[in-house]
């Protein structure tokens, strides 16, 4: 698999959501993804962003374009808070440690084509999404 | 023949070539006859430029690269050939009539060099060998090429035809209707979904029917495609309908525990239209005087 | 900070959503949104959503919040204009927004609006006079 371009966007307060979706659509638009795919990463991204600032304390995207064999596009999202302990719980709909709906996670990971996620007490925690063409 | 010349590859090759084009088109042109040349897919003169500009390329190639395929040398050629071969299974060539184009080559070639060589048996017997090599690769080469234009074909056709059969169409003012026809899975029903939420939003559309009478099963994931629908419909502000359930399409739904209970669903698409229609407040009265 | 915007017409409230809707803005609506149907004693809300290029869990909840919130305060919400591609986006992450009104633009808004209201004053109109 080739890697186009790399890069990193800080998701560390609220407003670096918006930050987030931004690039994600500027990035997916470039590649050619259809609306209604980029619309479903833009939203992932969303989430995902939201939970490392939530849950993780902050962190940071990185934005990965793909080429070679398919083309796509590769966000990993990364922080160093207190990590997930049960992860296939976490995965459920409806699961909730915060306010929200408890959709974040499983529901990200249905917008997308691939879903990676590591993470241990207090490592942290490391989502890799991606979308392809 | 100098001894130096012998040794490089390739250059034999160019000298069995030299002065002698006119001759070997003259028998290519006729090997390739019947089926092979086919007369009425490809023109005798458009042929003939092909096999005039192969047998130049041809020369030149080898005189400066010898005669192995895989050499970067080759470009040109396997460009040359790949433009042959595509073309071919465009205008609908089959694969040996297209693989034939280098093979039907051989035996002009092999003529002229049993001519030049009479008598070093040894010498004709490595060229021909190399020649064979060469043009083996060069046919296997056009086959690739061919299957792979024939499969870029099938799967662009397979997408048309994706479109083609979901047809989104207007029965009134704010009623759309989707009849499906054939098996739905789940890049097909996302085709689907795309385009009747399309059609939702351009024709300015209330109600959606989308009738199943010609989908011959449904399972758990084709149903849940369906809710998707309806529910992506809803939360855009239009209604939809299912129409078409047959009795054993009902049995099955209510057998996989499937929950259709917040979707209208009607046996007929004239019973969803009645009520598309009620719902957008529309009656008709027959006209007695016509009855 | 910015602010969206809440426009009065008649018996209805108007939002159009234009920006990139941050979370922090999107908790000011709800309280704005609130207040203002208190202080105007409107009927109807109306919240156009036609611009906004998707609708993750957290808008997701502020609008059937909003929803809830104005129905408690007799007023009935709709949301109009969601587009195709953030809809079928909505329902692969798993939210239908039960419990919100939808139309597919303003004028489909407003008529349902109207017809809700309308039903409203028939039910209740008779027993007050």
């Amino acid at each position: 698999m080739a890697v186009v371009s790399t890069e990193n966007v800080p998701v560390k307060t609220e407003p670096d959501v918006v930050t987030v979706r931004r690039r994600v659509r500027e990035v997916s638009s470039q590649l050619g993804l259809s609306l209604v795919d980029q619309t479903k990463i833009i939203t992932a991204a969303s989430e995902l962003a939201r939970n490392t600032i939530i849950y993780g304390g902050g962190g940071s995207m990185q934005v990965q374009t793909l080429n070679g064999p398919r083309v796509g596009l590769r966000l990993t999202f990364e922080d160093n808070g207190p990590g997930i302990p049960d992860v296939d719980l976490a995965l459920r709909d409806g699961f909730t440690t915060g306010s929200g709906l408890g959709l974040g996670l499983g529901g990200s990971k249905r917008l997308v084509n691939e879903f990676e996620i590591f993470s241990k007490p207090g490592a942290g925690t490391r989502i890799t999404i991606t979308r392809w063409k | 023949m100098s001894e130096m010349q012998l040794n490089q590859k390739g250059a034999k090759l160019v000298d069995i070539l030299s002065g002698q084009e006119e001759r070997i088109l003259a028998e290519w042109m006729k090997e390739m006859t019947g089926s092979t040349r086919r007369g009425d897919l490809i023109k005798e003169s458009e042929l003939r430029a092909e096999c005039t500009q192969f047998l130049k390329l041809l020369k030149q190639t080898t005189e400066a690269a010898g005669t192995d395929f895989q050499s970067p040398s080759f470009g040109p050629m396997r460009e040359m050939l790949g433009d042959v071969s595509r073309g071919r299974a465009q205008k609908g060539f089959k694969p040996s009539e297209t693989a034939t184009f280098v093979f039907s080559l051989k035996r002009p070639l092999f003529d002229q060099i049993q001519t030049q060589y009479k008598g070093d048996t040894d010498a004709m017997a490595a060229e021909m060998w190399s020649l064979t090599e060469l043009l083996d690769a060069m046919g296997l080469y056009t086959m690739e090429v061919f299957q792979k234009s024939r499969e870029d074909m099938i799967r662009r056709q397979q997408e048309e035809l994706l479109e083609l059969s979901t047809p989104v169409v207007k029965l009134w003012d704010g009623i759309l209707a989707l009849p499906i026809i054939g098996t739905l899975d789940s890049a097909r029903t996302q085709v689907v979904m795309e385009s009747l939420l399309q059609a939702i939003v351009q024709t300015n559309s209330r109600m959606a029917i989308i009738d199943i009478t010609g989908v011959p099963t449904v399972d758990t994931v084709v149903a849940q495609h369906l809710l998707k629908t309806v529910t992506a419909a809803r939360l855009m502000g239009a209604d939809c309908i299912i129409s078409g359930v047959r009795p054993q399409i009902a049995q099955t739904i209510v057998h996989l525990g499937i929950n259709l209970l917040d979707v209208t669903t009607k046996a007929t698409l004239a019973a969803a239209f009645s009520v598309a229609l009620q719902r957008l407040g529309i009656s008709f009265v027959r006209d007695a005087a016509k009855s | 900070m910015e602010k969206i915007p809440i426009l009065k017409m008649g018996d209805f409230l108007l939002v159009t959503i234009q920006v990139d809707m941050h979370d922090r803005l999107a908790l000011a609506l709800q309280d704005d949104l609130t207040r203002t149907i208190s202080q105007t004693e409107a009927h109807g809300v109306l919240i156009d959503i036609s611009t906004l290029e998707i609708v993750d869990s957290f808008i997701g909840r502020m609008l059937s919040n909003i929803a809830a919130m104005s129905r408690v305060l007799d007023a009935e919400t709709v949301v109009v204009g969601m587009q195709p591609a953030v809809a079928i986006t909505l329902v692969e992450l798993g939210l239908s927004l039960p419990g919100v009104r939808t139309a597919l633009n303003v004028d489909a808004g407003m008529e349902l609006l109207r017809a809700s209201v309308k039903a409203t004053k028939e039910m209740y109109g008779s027993r007050l006079h």
